[in-house]
Protein backbone atom coordinates (compact mmCIF):
# COMPACT_ATOMS: atom_id res chain seq x y z
CA UNK A 1 0.00 0.00 0.00
CA UNK A 2 2.74 2.51 0.51
CA UNK A 3 4.74 1.72 -1.98
CA UNK A 4 1.68 2.00 -4.24
CA UNK A 5 1.08 5.86 -2.45
CA UNK A 6 4.57 6.51 -3.49
CA UNK A 7 4.19 5.44 -6.85
CA UNK A 8 0.68 7.42 -7.60
CA UNK A 9 -1.19 9.92 -5.81
CA UNK A 10 -4.57 9.36 -5.23
CA UNK A 11 -7.17 11.66 -6.63
CA UNK A 12 -9.92 13.13 -4.33
CA UNK A 13 -13.18 14.93 -5.78
CA UNK A 14 -14.64 16.81 -2.97
CA UNK A 15 -18.34 18.23 -4.20
CA UNK A 16 -18.33 21.26 -2.29
CA UNK A 17 -22.15 22.21 -3.03
CA UNK A 18 -23.46 18.76 -1.08
CA UNK A 19 -20.66 19.19 1.86
CA UNK A 20 -22.66 19.77 5.27
CA UNK A 21 -19.38 20.00 7.14
CA UNK A 22 -20.23 16.80 9.38
CA UNK A 23 -16.83 16.19 9.84
CA UNK A 24 -17.26 12.41 9.09
CA UNK A 25 -14.80 12.19 7.23
CA UNK A 26 -12.25 14.22 8.91
CA UNK A 27 -12.63 11.91 12.06
CA UNK A 28 -12.01 8.92 10.71
CA UNK A 29 -9.66 9.34 8.10
CA UNK A 30 -6.88 7.12 9.08
CA UNK A 31 -4.44 9.25 7.56
CA UNK A 32 -5.38 12.78 8.66
CA UNK A 33 -5.25 13.11 4.86
CA UNK A 34 -8.57 15.46 4.96
CA UNK A 35 -9.32 18.82 7.67
CA UNK A 36 -11.72 21.27 7.41
CA UNK A 37 -11.87 24.96 6.10
CA UNK A 38 -14.89 27.06 6.34
CA UNK A 39 -17.37 24.61 7.38
CA UNK A 40 -16.68 22.27 4.54
CA UNK A 41 -14.24 19.54 4.25
CA UNK A 42 -10.86 20.54 1.91
CA UNK A 43 -7.80 18.24 1.36
CA UNK A 44 -5.05 18.88 3.61
CA UNK A 45 -2.38 16.56 2.79
CA UNK A 46 -2.80 14.61 -0.54
CA UNK A 47 0.48 13.00 -0.14
CA UNK A 48 -0.81 10.96 3.07
CA UNK A 49 -4.17 9.27 1.70
CA UNK A 50 -3.73 5.65 0.90
CA UNK A 51 -6.78 5.65 -1.35
CA UNK A 52 -8.65 3.27 1.05
CA UNK A 53 -11.68 5.20 0.22
CA UNK A 54 -13.64 5.46 3.67
CA UNK A 55 -14.49 8.65 3.87
CA UNK A 56 -16.05 7.84 0.28
CA UNK A 57 -18.25 5.08 1.78
CA UNK A 58 -19.24 6.75 5.57
CA UNK A 59 -19.77 10.34 3.98
CA UNK A 60 -23.83 10.82 4.23
CA UNK A 61 -23.99 12.92 1.59
CA UNK A 62 -22.35 12.04 -1.92
CA UNK A 63 -19.76 14.98 -1.11
CA UNK A 64 -16.15 13.54 -1.34
CA UNK A 65 -15.28 10.54 -3.41
CA UNK A 66 -11.26 9.05 -4.21
CA UNK A 67 -10.25 7.76 -7.31
CA UNK A 68 -13.98 7.51 -8.60
CA UNK A 69 -13.99 8.64 -12.20
CA UNK A 70 -17.89 9.01 -11.78
CA UNK A 71 -17.50 11.75 -9.19
CA UNK A 72 -17.77 14.33 -12.12
CA UNK A 73 -21.51 13.21 -12.45
CA UNK A 74 -22.23 15.09 -8.95
CA UNK A 75 -21.00 18.53 -10.18
CA UNK A 76 -23.96 18.55 -13.48
CA UNK A 77 -26.84 18.81 -10.84
CA UNK A 78 -27.70 22.75 -9.78
CA UNK B 1 -8.19 -2.35 0.06
CA UNK B 2 -9.46 -2.22 -3.86
CA UNK B 3 -12.83 -1.45 -4.08
CA UNK B 4 -14.53 -1.24 -7.53
CA UNK B 5 -15.65 2.16 -8.82
CA UNK B 6 -19.16 2.80 -8.53
CA UNK B 7 -21.66 5.52 -10.28
CA UNK B 8 -23.91 6.62 -7.56
CA UNK B 9 -25.35 9.04 -9.38
CA UNK B 10 -26.85 6.22 -11.61
CA UNK B 11 -29.74 5.48 -9.24
CA UNK B 12 -30.18 8.77 -7.75
CA UNK B 13 -32.73 11.49 -8.99
CA UNK B 14 -29.65 14.16 -9.13
CA UNK B 15 -32.22 17.16 -9.03
CA UNK B 16 -33.04 16.21 -5.32
CA UNK B 17 -29.39 15.75 -4.19
CA UNK B 18 -28.43 17.35 -1.22
CA UNK B 19 -30.67 15.48 0.27
CA UNK B 20 -32.53 17.33 3.24
CA UNK B 21 -30.88 15.05 5.93
CA UNK B 22 -29.75 16.88 8.91
CA UNK B 23 -25.53 17.24 8.51
CA UNK B 24 -24.13 14.07 9.41
CA UNK B 25 -27.35 11.79 9.74
CA UNK B 26 -26.48 8.53 9.28
CA UNK B 27 -29.52 7.97 6.85
CA UNK B 28 -27.37 8.90 4.11
CA UNK B 29 -24.57 6.66 4.42
CA UNK B 30 -27.35 3.62 4.44
CA UNK B 31 -28.71 4.88 0.91
CA UNK B 32 -25.37 4.46 -0.24
CA UNK B 33 -24.80 0.99 1.11
CA UNK B 34 -28.37 0.33 -0.83
CA UNK B 35 -26.73 1.57 -3.64
CA UNK B 36 -23.84 -0.28 -3.42
CA UNK B 37 -25.55 -3.68 -3.01
CA UNK B 38 -28.02 -3.18 -6.01
CA UNK B 39 -25.59 -2.07 -8.02
CA UNK B 40 -23.44 -5.08 -7.54
CA UNK B 41 -26.44 -7.36 -7.51
CA UNK B 42 -27.40 -5.90 -11.35
CA UNK B 43 -30.53 -5.24 -10.16
CA UNK B 44 -32.46 -3.73 -13.17
CA UNK B 45 -34.02 -0.19 -11.75
CA UNK B 46 -37.19 -0.15 -13.91
CA UNK B 47 -38.15 -4.08 -12.40
CA UNK B 48 -37.13 -2.49 -8.62
CA UNK B 49 -39.45 -0.78 -6.93
CA UNK B 50 -38.74 1.17 -3.32
CA UNK B 51 -41.20 1.49 -0.90
CA UNK B 52 -41.55 3.63 2.20
CA UNK B 53 -43.37 4.90 4.76
CA UNK B 54 -43.23 8.07 6.85
CA UNK B 55 -40.00 9.59 8.37
CA UNK B 56 -37.03 10.76 7.93
CA UNK B 57 -36.04 7.83 6.97
CA UNK B 58 -38.65 7.36 4.57
CA UNK B 59 -37.50 10.33 2.54
CA UNK B 60 -35.32 7.62 1.09
CA UNK B 61 -37.78 6.64 -1.95
CA UNK B 62 -38.00 10.60 -3.10
CA UNK B 63 -33.67 10.44 -3.93
CA UNK B 64 -33.80 6.91 -5.41
CA UNK B 65 -34.44 6.46 -9.11
CA UNK B 66 -36.29 3.27 -8.58
CA UNK B 67 -40.33 2.58 -9.24
CA UNK B 68 -41.02 4.63 -5.44
CA UNK B 69 -43.81 4.38 -3.57
CA UNK B 70 -44.26 6.85 -0.45
CA UNK B 71 -46.77 5.31 2.07
CA UNK B 72 -48.60 6.11 5.20
CA UNK B 73 -46.88 5.74 8.32
CA UNK B 74 -45.92 2.33 9.25
CA UNK B 75 -47.86 0.75 6.38
CA UNK B 76 -44.99 0.38 3.54
CA UNK B 77 -44.90 -3.26 4.06
CA UNK B 78 -48.95 -3.91 3.70
CA UNK B 79 -48.23 -1.55 0.41
CA UNK B 80 -45.06 -3.70 -0.35
CA UNK B 81 -47.26 -6.83 -0.36
CA UNK B 82 -49.95 -5.75 -2.69
CA UNK B 83 -47.18 -4.91 -5.10
CA UNK B 84 -45.46 -8.13 -4.34
CA UNK B 85 -48.45 -10.30 -4.83
CA UNK B 86 -49.88 -8.27 -8.05
CA UNK B 87 -45.92 -8.37 -9.75
CA UNK B 88 -44.27 -11.04 -8.37
CA UNK B 89 -40.98 -10.70 -10.75
CA UNK B 90 -40.63 -7.16 -9.13
CA UNK B 91 -37.53 -6.85 -6.52
CA UNK B 92 -39.50 -5.27 -4.27
CA UNK B 93 -37.53 -3.48 -1.23
CA UNK B 94 -39.09 -1.44 2.11
CA UNK B 95 -36.84 1.07 3.97
CA UNK B 96 -38.42 2.10 7.38
CA UNK B 97 -37.37 3.86 10.45
CA UNK B 98 -37.70 1.82 13.86
CA UNK B 99 -40.42 3.85 14.55
CA UNK B 100 -42.57 3.24 11.35
CA UNK B 101 -41.34 -0.52 11.44
CA UNK B 102 -41.81 -1.39 14.81
CA UNK B 103 -43.97 0.74 16.54
CA UNK B 104 -47.40 2.27 14.23
CA UNK B 105 -45.85 -0.57 11.97
CA UNK B 106 -45.21 -3.12 14.28
CA UNK B 107 -48.25 -5.27 13.04
CA UNK B 108 -47.52 -5.25 9.14
CA UNK B 109 -44.05 -6.20 10.42
CA UNK B 110 -44.41 -9.28 12.48
CA UNK B 111 -46.98 -10.57 9.84
CA UNK B 112 -45.12 -10.04 6.82
CA UNK B 113 -42.07 -12.43 8.85
CA UNK B 114 -44.48 -14.72 9.15
CA UNK B 115 -45.96 -15.06 5.56
CA UNK B 116 -42.13 -14.88 4.25
CA UNK B 117 -43.16 -12.98 1.36
CA UNK B 118 -39.75 -12.10 -1.07
CA UNK B 119 -39.44 -8.57 0.14
CA UNK B 120 -36.60 -7.02 1.91
CA UNK B 121 -36.86 -4.50 4.56
CA UNK B 122 -34.34 -2.51 5.62
CA UNK B 123 -35.21 -1.14 8.81
CA UNK B 124 -33.11 2.33 9.59
CA UNK B 125 -32.80 2.09 13.60
CA UNK B 126 -31.74 5.36 15.16
CA UNK B 127 -33.64 4.92 18.39
CA UNK B 128 -35.81 7.80 18.31
CA UNK B 129 -38.53 9.98 15.99
CA UNK B 130 -36.15 12.01 14.09
CA UNK B 131 -39.38 13.73 12.00
CA UNK B 132 -40.97 14.21 14.80
CA UNK B 133 -38.80 15.87 17.29
CA UNK B 134 -36.94 13.06 19.00
CA UNK B 135 -39.75 11.13 20.58
CA UNK B 136 -38.89 7.93 22.61
CA UNK B 137 -39.21 4.63 19.86
CA UNK B 138 -39.81 0.89 20.54
CA UNK B 139 -35.89 0.48 19.94
CA UNK B 140 -35.29 3.37 22.83
CA UNK B 141 -32.45 1.82 24.77
CA UNK B 142 -33.76 2.18 28.67
CA UNK B 143 -31.89 4.90 29.99
CA UNK B 144 -31.87 6.97 27.15
CA UNK B 145 -33.16 10.00 27.05
CA UNK B 146 -36.04 11.52 24.25
CA UNK B 147 -37.67 14.17 23.97
CA UNK B 148 -40.63 12.43 25.50
CA UNK B 149 -38.51 10.65 27.82
CA UNK B 150 -36.85 13.38 29.68
CA UNK B 151 -36.02 11.48 33.07
CA UNK B 152 -34.81 8.41 31.26
CA UNK B 153 -36.42 5.73 29.29
CA UNK B 154 -38.17 2.48 31.30
CA UNK B 155 -39.76 1.20 28.90
CA UNK B 156 -37.75 -2.09 27.52
CA UNK B 157 -36.58 -1.94 23.92
CA UNK B 158 -37.11 -4.47 21.03
CA UNK B 159 -34.76 -6.06 19.80
CA UNK B 160 -35.42 -5.83 15.89
CA UNK B 161 -33.73 -8.75 14.90
CA UNK B 162 -35.15 -11.10 17.63
CA UNK B 163 -38.72 -10.25 16.78
CA UNK B 164 -37.48 -10.66 13.01
CA UNK B 165 -36.55 -14.20 13.77
CA UNK B 166 -39.12 -15.32 16.40
CA UNK B 167 -41.78 -13.90 13.93
CA UNK B 168 -40.25 -16.67 11.03
CA UNK B 169 -37.95 -14.16 8.51
CA UNK B 170 -36.02 -16.34 6.87
CA UNK B 171 -33.13 -13.94 6.48
CA UNK B 172 -32.34 -11.65 9.46
CA UNK B 173 -29.18 -9.87 9.73
CA UNK B 174 -27.52 -6.76 11.64
CA UNK B 175 -25.34 -4.07 10.71
CA UNK B 176 -24.22 -0.70 11.69
CA UNK B 177 -23.28 2.71 10.15
CA UNK B 178 -19.95 2.59 11.33
CA UNK B 179 -19.16 -0.59 9.82
CA UNK B 180 -21.23 0.33 7.06
CA UNK B 181 -19.68 -2.06 4.02
CA UNK B 182 -20.90 -4.88 6.29
CA UNK B 183 -24.38 -3.69 5.50
CA UNK B 184 -24.08 -3.75 1.54
CA UNK B 185 -23.39 -7.28 1.84
CA UNK B 186 -25.82 -8.23 4.25
CA UNK B 187 -28.47 -5.86 1.85
CA UNK B 188 -27.09 -8.07 -0.73
CA UNK B 189 -27.76 -11.70 0.72
CA UNK B 190 -31.83 -10.35 1.78
CA UNK B 191 -32.19 -8.95 -1.61
CA UNK B 192 -30.85 -12.85 -2.86
CA UNK B 193 -33.24 -14.37 -0.18
CA UNK B 194 -36.37 -15.93 -1.30
CA UNK B 195 -38.28 -14.77 1.39
CA UNK B 196 -38.72 -11.92 3.72
CA UNK B 197 -35.72 -10.70 4.81
CA UNK B 198 -34.84 -7.76 7.57
CA UNK B 199 -31.91 -6.27 7.53
CA UNK B 200 -31.32 -3.55 10.44
CA UNK B 201 -29.04 -0.97 10.33
CA UNK B 202 -27.78 0.92 13.52
CA UNK B 203 -27.67 4.47 12.49
CA UNK B 204 -28.08 7.58 14.31
CA UNK B 205 -29.48 10.87 14.62
CA UNK B 206 -26.94 13.47 16.19
CA UNK B 207 -29.88 16.21 15.82
CA UNK B 208 -31.84 14.46 18.38
CA UNK B 209 -30.83 11.52 19.82
CA UNK B 210 -27.34 12.26 19.96
CA UNK B 211 -28.01 15.81 21.31
CA UNK B 212 -30.04 14.08 24.35
CA UNK B 213 -27.30 11.45 25.09
CA UNK B 214 -23.88 12.92 24.85
CA UNK B 215 -22.59 12.13 21.64
CA UNK B 216 -22.60 15.37 20.31
CA UNK B 217 -21.24 15.49 17.14
CA UNK B 218 -21.83 12.61 13.98
CA UNK B 219 -18.75 11.19 14.65
CA UNK B 220 -19.04 10.68 18.26
CA UNK B 221 -22.22 8.71 17.24
CA UNK B 222 -20.39 6.69 15.18
CA UNK B 223 -17.54 5.91 17.63
CA UNK B 224 -20.25 4.92 20.27
CA UNK B 225 -21.77 2.35 17.61
CA UNK B 226 -18.40 1.11 17.23
CA UNK B 227 -17.71 1.02 21.17
CA UNK B 228 -21.42 -0.77 21.76
CA UNK B 229 -20.77 -3.04 18.71
CA UNK B 230 -19.94 -6.96 19.10
CA UNK B 231 -19.60 -9.41 16.66
CA UNK B 232 -22.14 -12.61 16.64
CA UNK B 233 -18.88 -14.38 16.83
CA UNK B 234 -17.53 -13.08 19.51
CA UNK B 235 -21.09 -12.35 21.68
CA UNK B 236 -21.25 -16.39 21.55
CA UNK B 237 -18.22 -16.44 24.28
CA UNK B 238 -19.77 -13.81 26.11
CA UNK B 239 -21.63 -13.75 29.56
CA UNK B 240 -25.34 -12.29 29.57
CA UNK B 241 -23.67 -9.59 32.02
CA UNK B 242 -20.89 -8.98 29.59
CA UNK B 243 -23.52 -8.54 26.98
CA UNK B 244 -25.67 -6.58 28.71
CA UNK B 245 -25.97 -2.69 27.12
CA UNK B 246 -24.24 -4.21 23.77
CA UNK B 247 -25.37 -4.87 20.41
CA UNK B 248 -24.89 -7.64 18.59
CA UNK B 249 -24.21 -7.43 14.97
CA UNK B 250 -23.55 -9.76 12.11
CA UNK B 251 -26.27 -12.76 10.44
CA UNK B 252 -28.63 -14.11 12.60
CA UNK B 253 -31.11 -16.57 10.18
CA UNK B 254 -30.93 -17.69 6.65
CA UNK B 255 -32.73 -20.42 5.60
CA UNK B 256 -34.60 -21.39 2.71
CA UNK B 257 -38.51 -22.18 3.50
CA UNK B 258 -41.40 -21.63 0.62
CA UNK B 259 -42.01 -18.43 -0.31
CA UNK B 260 -45.46 -16.71 -0.03
CA UNK B 261 -46.58 -15.37 -3.86
CA UNK B 262 -45.08 -18.89 -5.13
CA UNK B 263 -47.69 -20.72 -2.32
CA UNK B 264 -50.13 -18.77 -3.60
CA UNK B 265 -49.57 -19.47 -6.91
CA UNK B 266 -49.26 -22.80 -6.14
CA UNK B 267 -52.46 -23.43 -3.46
CA UNK B 268 -54.92 -20.14 -4.49
CA UNK B 269 -54.40 -19.26 -7.81
CA UNK B 270 -54.46 -22.85 -9.59
CA UNK B 271 -57.06 -24.19 -7.00
CA UNK B 272 -59.25 -20.82 -8.19
CA UNK B 273 -58.66 -21.49 -11.89
CA UNK B 274 -59.49 -25.09 -11.57
CA UNK B 275 -56.08 -26.89 -12.79
CA UNK B 276 -55.75 -28.76 -9.09
C1 LIG C 1 -50.64 7.95 11.25
C2 LIG C 1 -49.51 8.84 11.66
N1 LIG C 1 -49.18 8.94 12.95
C3 LIG C 1 -48.15 9.72 13.33
C4 LIG C 1 -47.45 10.43 12.39
C5 LIG C 1 -46.32 11.32 12.84
N2 LIG C 1 -45.02 10.76 12.56
C6 LIG C 1 -44.35 11.07 11.43
S1 LIG C 1 -42.85 10.34 11.31
C7 LIG C 1 -43.05 9.62 12.84
C8 LIG C 1 -41.98 8.76 13.46
C9 LIG C 1 -40.72 8.71 12.70
O1 LIG C 1 -39.77 7.92 13.36
P1 LIG C 1 -39.04 6.72 12.65
O2 LIG C 1 -40.01 5.86 11.93
O3 LIG C 1 -38.20 6.03 13.65
O4 LIG C 1 -38.16 7.41 11.53
P2 LIG C 1 -36.98 8.51 11.61
O5 LIG C 1 -37.65 9.84 11.39
O6 LIG C 1 -36.32 8.41 12.93
O7 LIG C 1 -36.08 8.15 10.49
C10 LIG C 1 -44.29 9.94 13.39
C11 LIG C 1 -44.77 9.48 14.71
C12 LIG C 1 -47.83 10.29 11.04
N3 LIG C 1 -47.16 10.92 10.05
N4 LIG C 1 -48.87 9.50 10.70
S1 LIG D 1 -18.34 13.26 5.42
FE1 LIG D 1 -19.10 14.21 3.55
S2 LIG D 1 -20.55 15.81 4.21
FE2 LIG D 1 -19.35 15.20 5.99
S3 LIG D 1 -17.67 16.71 6.04
FE3 LIG D 1 -16.93 14.91 4.90
S4 LIG D 1 -17.36 15.38 2.76
FE4 LIG D 1 -18.56 16.80 3.98
S1 LIG E 1 -9.21 7.48 1.00
FE1 LIG E 1 -8.73 6.89 3.11
S2 LIG E 1 -6.76 7.86 3.47
FE2 LIG E 1 -7.60 8.86 1.66
S3 LIG E 1 -8.67 10.65 2.47
FE3 LIG E 1 -10.17 9.00 2.35
S4 LIG E 1 -10.17 8.06 4.38
FE4 LIG E 1 -8.31 9.29 4.21
S1 LIG F 1 -33.80 14.63 12.54
FE1 LIG F 1 -32.39 12.95 12.96
S2 LIG F 1 -33.08 11.25 11.65
FE2 LIG F 1 -34.02 13.15 10.89
S3 LIG F 1 -32.61 13.87 9.28
FE3 LIG F 1 -32.05 14.90 11.18
S4 LIG F 1 -30.45 13.60 12.07
FE4 LIG F 1 -31.50 12.38 10.52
Amino acid sequence: MMAETKEKKHEIVIIEKNCKGCEICVEFCPTNTLGMHMGKCVVVDLDKCIGCKMCEIRCPDFAIFVDNPYAENFKKNK
Amino acid sequence: MARKDIDYSKYLRLEYIPHIWCPGCGHGSIMKSIIRAVDELNLDKDKTVLVSGIGCSSRIVGYMDFNTLHTTHGRALAFATGIKLARPELNVIVASGDGDATAIGGNHFIHACRRNIDITLIVFNNFIYGMTGGQYSPTTPVGSYASTSPYGNIDPSFNICRLAEAAGATYVARANVYSIAQADNFIKKGIQNKGFSVIEVITHCPTYYGRKNKLKTPADNLRWQKEVSVSIHRAKKMTPEELEGKIITGEFVNKSEEEYTEKYERLIIEKAQGKI
